[in-house]
């Protein structure tokens, strides 16, 4: 079956949507990203969406439930790369990403993450002890 | 107000979705729409296609290339034989949905559209058409 690769990079998860996903392509990610980030113990995911030339609400959805997910498991999604194009549409559509963090490319995403991270092991909130393995 | 292309294409499967998706593309490259118009049609026609797979319990997708003299447009159909819609004024609603979707499919597929019309009669189906032009 057909499916999106989850790549761990240190603390952090990276996707990149490369095809035109059906939904139910779409639902599996979602199912997979969540368990990667329980098994790796990951403080991240950094979802790259700039092959995309269409976001509908569905994908929009997906792309909300992830960072819900993840943020109930102690993880930030940051959302990188949407095209100019797609961004007009969706705001038209009615879907404005509530929740969801976005940076413009990959590097500031990432950017983004370390810096979210930095703070958290700086401040401590109660989870500033680094998970093992 | 001519006909320049027309093509039915079925609606059975999320596969078949995609291939909506890719095919008004397609049409909508070949008639010289620019990116936006282009992004905004293809994810109309998304919602659309996805309703009349989740609600209307699959049916089909027709495009229809148009030239009215002064410009070319994008005539999209989509038509099911499912339960129909019993309240219209709800289901073109922000927000309302019978099924676990954002509720977006047909109020946001209208605003994407210059032009939106839908037809449905209960226990007999759901038709509805779109176009854009350039």
């Amino acid at each position: 079956m057909e499916r999106i690769p989850i790549l761990k990079m240190g603390e952090f998860l990276l996707v990149s949507i490369q095809v035109d996903m059906h939904d139910r392509l779409a639902m599996t990610l979602q199912e997979e990203l969540t368990q990667r980030i329980v098994s790796a113990h990951s403080r991240g995911v950094l979802i790259d969406i700039s092959s995309l030339d269409v976001v509908d609400s569905f994908i929009g959805r997906m792309l909300g439930h992830i960072a819900a997910m993840s943020r109930i498991l102690d993880a930030e999604t940051v959302v990188v790369g949407m095209r100019p194009a797609v961004a007009i549409t969706l705001v038209e559509l009615g879907l404005s990403l509530p929740g969801i963090r976005t940076a413009l490319n990959v590097e500031k995403g990432m950017e983004l993450l370390r810096r979210k991270e930095a703070d958290r092991l700086e401040f401590g909130d109660g989870s500033n002890v680094p998970h093992q393995g | 107000m001519s006909l320049i292309r027309a093509e039915s294409l079925p609606i059975r499967s999320d596969s078949d979705v995609v291939m909506i998706r890719q095919q008004v593309r397609a049409w909508a490259v070949e008639l010289g729409f620019g990116l936006v118009d282009q992004t905004k049609i293809v994810t109309a026609a998304s919602e659309l296609a996805r309703n009349t797979l989740i609600y209307g319990g699959g049916g089909s997708a027709r495009l229809e290339a148009l030239n009215d003299g002064r410009r070319k447009g994008l005539r999209l159909t989509f038509e099911d034989n499912g339960p129909g819609i019993a309240d219209m004024s709800l289901a073109m609603k922000d927000g309302y949905s019978t099924g676990t979707g954002l509720g977006l499919g047909l109020s946001g597929a209208k605003r994407l559209s210059n032009e939106f019309d839908i037809f449905s009669k209960p226990g007999e189906g759901t038709r509805v058409t779109i176009t854009r032009w350039k």
